[in-house]
C-alpha cells in the first residue's frame, strides 16, 4: 500500500467518531441547543460499549447501549437547558463534567475481580476493517473500501443527514425551530418536543461516536481516552456551517492531522512528541479563527439565529 | 390549574443560599443510590470520605493543601463567568503559572537573592497565567472568537507544554529518569504552615476578601454586572465593554497563574507530572456553587478538596475506586442549574380556564 493511501485509510478510522459526533451535534444545534456535554458523552458511550463488548462479545448491544447512556445524558442536558431554562453552557459543561467522572468511575468498577475491577488493559470484542475485493486495491480510492461497518454506516449517514435537514419537512421544522422558534410554535410546530427530540438524538450519535474509539480506533478502555476530541467537534460544527455534507471535511483534516502525527512518530521524527499531540488543539483553535474571520468578511450568519438562548413563551 | 413561570425582578436572597445546599444535598443523595447499585454501604463510604478528610490534622491539612488551588483558580473562574465569558481554562493557566515560577525558581537564582526569588518567581506565575488567559480574551474581543474553545484548548497546549519542558530540556540530570525538573533552591520555596499546608492559604483568602470589596465598590466591579446582564446595555452607558473583558481575564489568569505559582513553590518545589489533578475544571463547579460570590468561593472550595481528599481516602482504605469524588461533584451541578430556575422565576399557579391576560416579566 503507497503513502497516500495509508495515511488516508488511518484519517478515515480516526475520523469516523468525528463524523458520527459532528452530525448529532449539528442536529442539536439546528434545534437551538448547544449541548457542551459532547466529550462526556463521548466517554461514557465509549466505556459502557467497552464493557458490554468485554462481557458479551456481542457488538450490536454495545452499540445499542452506548446509544441508550447517550440519549439518557442528552435527556439531562434537555431537561435542565430546555425545561429548567438553566444556562446551556453551564448544563453542558456539568454533562461534561458528570460524564468524564462517571466514565472514569466506570472504567475502575466494571472491570473483572481478576484485573482489580478495572477495564483498563482488558481486550474485547472489537470491530475490524472488512476489505472490499477489488475496490480496495484501487490507489487512494482504496482507503474508502478499508474500513469497519461503523465507517461504512458513516458514509451513509451524511448524505442521509443531509437530505432529512435539508430536503424533508420534518428537517425544514427542525431548522425552524433553531432559527425562529416563536414563529415556528405560532406554526404549530411543538418547540419544546422537537429541541428534546433532536437533543437526545444528537447524543445517541455522539455516544457511538465515542464507542466507535474504544471498538475500533483505539479498541479498549483508557482513561481519558477522548483526549479532547468532544470538544474538538464543537468547533468542526462551526466547520461545517451547521451542514452534515461538510462534516467530512473537518473529520479529514482532523482525522488526517492525527493520521500524520501517526505516521511522523513511527518514522522517529526529531519534533518532540509533546509538540507533535499540540497539533490537533493548535488546529482548532487556527480553524475557528478563519472561520469567525472568514464569517465576519462575507457576511454570513454562522449558526441557528436562536442557539444556545431559552425558549420561554411567557417572556417577551 | 397551570404552572406558570413569572421573571423575578430581583434575585431571591433565600435560594440563593438554599439552592447550593439542597443541590449538596441532592448529589450526596444520587451517589449514594450510585454506591449502593455497585455493592458499596453509602454511609460508611461517606463516613469514610468525611473522615479521611476533616477527620484527623493530617487529613484536614491535606484537604487545605488542595483547597488552595481551588480558592484561587475557583476566584479566577468565577469572576470571568461574571462577565459570561465562559474561561473554562483555569486548567491551563495554572500550568502556565506553574511553568514560568519553575523558570524563574531553577535559573534566576545566582541573579536575585534571598526571598525576593519567591517573590519573583510568584510574580512570574501571576503575569504567565495572565498572559495565557489573555490569549483567548484577545481573540474574542478582537476578532469574536468562541472562548469556550479556545480556552479549552489552550489546556491541553499548556500541559504538553510543560510536559516537553519536564521530559526534555528541563528534566533533572541527577533524577534517575524521573519525570520532573531539578528541584529549586530553598529560598524559592514557600513557607508551609501545617503538614504540606502552606501560605498560599493566605494569599486566597485575601484575594477573595479583596474580590469581594473591589466588585461591589469600585468603577470596574460595576462594569463587570452591567457587561454580565447585557453588553448592548453597556455599551449604550458608554463601557469599554473589549477593555474590560480584557483587563477582566487578564485578573483571571492571573489568579490561576498564582495558584500554579504556590503548587510548584509550596508543595512539590519542582515542576513535575501532575501540577494540576483537574482543579480548573472542579473550579467550575465551584464557581457555578458559590454563585460567582468570591466570599463564597473559599467555603466551598474546601467542601470540594473535601471530597477530592475523601475519595482518595476510600480508595486507600476500601478500594474504591477514588474516582468517587468525581462522580459527586460532577452530580451537584445538575441539581443547582435545575434550581436556578427558582431563584430567578416565580413559580405561579394560574386557573386553566382563565388565560392569563398579562404575566409581567421583570427583565
Amino acid at each position: 500500500m503507497d503513502l497516500v493511501t495509508s495515511i488516508l485509510t488511518i484519517t478515515i478510522r480516526a475520523g469516523t467518531s468525528l463524523v458520527l459526533a459532528t452530525i448529532g451535534e449539528i442536529l442539536t444545534e439546528r434545534s437551538g441547543i448547544l449541548n457542551l456535554g459532547i466529550e462526556g458523552i463521548m466517554l461514557m458511550g465509549a466505556v459502557t460499549s467497552f464493557a458490554v463488548s468485554y462481557y458479551t462479545h456481542n457488538l450490536v448491544l454495545a452499540l445499542l447501549v452506548a446509544a441508550g447512556v447517550g440519549a439518557m445524558l442528552a435527556a439531562i442536558h434537555a431537561f435542565l437547558s430546555v425545561t429548567m431554562r438553566a444556562n446551556q453552557v453551564v448544563s453542558g459543561l456539568s454533562v461534561t463534567l458528570f460524564g468524564t467522572g462517571f466514565a472514569s468511575f466506570l472504567g475502575q468498577r466494571l472491570g473483572p475481580a481478576s484485573n482489580n475491577f478495572r477495564l483498563v488493559g482488558l481486550k474485547g470484542a472489537k470491530f475490524t476493517p472488512i476489505i472490499v475485493p477489488g475496490l480496495s486495491d484501487i490507489p487512494i480510492i482504496g482507503a474508502i473500501f478499508q474500513q469497519d461497518l461503523i465507517s461504512y454506516s458513516m458514509y451513509l449517514l451524511v448524505p442521509l443527514a443531509w437530505f432529512f435537514l435539508f430536503k424533508t419537512r420534518p428537517g425544514l421544522w427542525l431548522r425552524s425551530v433553531g432559527e425562529d422558534p416563536k414563529t415556528a410554535d405560532a406554526m404549530g410546530i411543538d418547540v419544546i418536543k422537537t429541541k428534546y427530540r433532536y437533543t437526545i438524538i444528537g447524543g445517541m450519535l455522539v455516544a457511538l461516536g465515542g464507542a466507535h474509539l474504544s471498538l475500533s480506533y483505539t479498541p479498549g478502555w483508557a482513561e481519558n481516552l477522548t483526549g479532547g476530541r468532544g470538544w474538538i467537534v464543537v468547533a468542526l460544527v462551526i466547520f461545517s456551517m451547521w451542514n452534515p455534507a461538510r462534516s467530512i471535511w473537518g473529520a479529514l483534516l482532523f482525522g488526517g492531522i492525527n493520521a500524520i502525527q501517526f505516521r511522523l512518530q513511527a518514522s522517529g521524527t526529531t519534533i518532540p512528541a509533546s509538540f507533535l499531540n499540540m497539533a490537533p488543539y493548535l488546529g482548532t483553535i487556527l480553524v475557528l479563527v478563519l472561520m469567525t474571520w472568514w464569517e465576519a468578511l462575507s457576511k454570513k450568519v454562522g449558526g441557528p439565529a436562536e442557539l444556545g438562548n431559552a425558549y420561554m413563551r411567557e417572556d417577551k | 390549574m397551570k404552572m406558570v413561570f413569572e421573571k423575578r425582578k430581583n434575585v431571591s436572597i433565600g435560594a440563593q443560599f438554599l439552592v447550593p445546599i439542597i443541590s449538596f444535598l441532592i448529589s450526596l443523595l444520587l451517589s449514594g443510590i450510585m454506591l449502593a447499585v455497585f455493592g458499596s454501604n453509602p454511609f460508611t463510604t461517606f463516613a469514610a470520605m468525611f473522615k479521611g478528610a476533616f477527620g484527623s490534622m493530617n487529613g484536614f491539612s491535606e484537604t487545605l493543601v488542595k483547597a488552595i488551588p481551588l480558592m484561587l483558580t475557583g476566584l479566577g473562574v468565577a469572576l470571568a463567568f461574571k462577565l459570561k465569558f465562559w474561561n473554562i481554562g483555569a486548567e491551563g493557566q495554572l500550568t502556565m503559572g506553574g511553568v514560568a515560577t519553575a523558570w524563574v525558581a531553577l535559573f534566576w537564582g545566582n541573579g536575585i537573592q534571598g526571598p525576593l526569588l519567591l517573590v519573583v518567581a510568584l510574580l512570574a506565575g501571576c503575569v504567565s497565567g495572565a498572559l495565557w488567559a489573555g490569549i483567548p480574551a484577545f481573540l474574542k474581543t478582537r476578532l469574536k472568537v468562541d472562548e469556550t474553545l479556545v480556552t479549552l484548548m489552550l489546556n491541553y497546549v499548556a500541559i504538553l507544554f510543560s510536559e516537553y519542558l519536564y521530559y526534555g530540556p528541563w528534566r533533572d540530570p541527577k533524577g534517575y529518569g524521573f519525570p520532573g525538573s531539578a528541584p529549586f533552591p530553598e529560598n524559592a520555596w514557600l513557607p508551609r504552615i501545617a503538614g504540606r499546608a502552606h501560605a498560599g492559604l493566605f494569599f486566597a483568602i485575601a484575594l477573595a476578601l479583596i474580590l469581594w470589596i473591589v466588585l461591589r465598590r469600585t468603577r470596574w466591579g460595576f462594569e463587570i454586572s452591567i457587561i454580565g446582564a447585557s453588553p448592548k446595555a453597556a455599551r449604550y452607558q458608554g463601557i469599554s465593554v473589549e477593555r474590560t473583558i480584557m483587563l477582566t481575564m487578564l485578573v483571571s489568569g492571573a489568579l490561576s497563574g498564582l495558584a500554579g505559582a504556590c503548587e510548584v513553590t509550596g508543595i512539590s518545589h519542582r515542576l513535575q507530572q501532575g501540577l494540576s489533578l483537574g482543579y480548573g475544571n472542579t473550579a467550575i463547579i465551584i464557581a457555578w456553587m458559590s454563585q460567582l460570590n468570591p466570599l463564597a468561593v473559599p467555603f466551598v472550595s474546601l467542601i470540594m478538596a473535601g471530597i477530592m481528599v475523601g475519595g482518595d481516602q476510600v480508595q486507600l482504605m476500601m478500594g474504591l475506586p477514588s474516582a468517587v469524588g468525581t462522580v459527586i461533584q460532577g452530580l451537584i451541578l445538575f441539581p443547582m442549574l435545575a434550581g436556578s430556575l427558582f431563584t430567578e422565576y416565580r413559580v405561579r399557579w394560574i386557573k386553566a380556564d382563565r388565560k392569563p391576560v398579562c404575566v409581567e416579566g421583570g427583565a
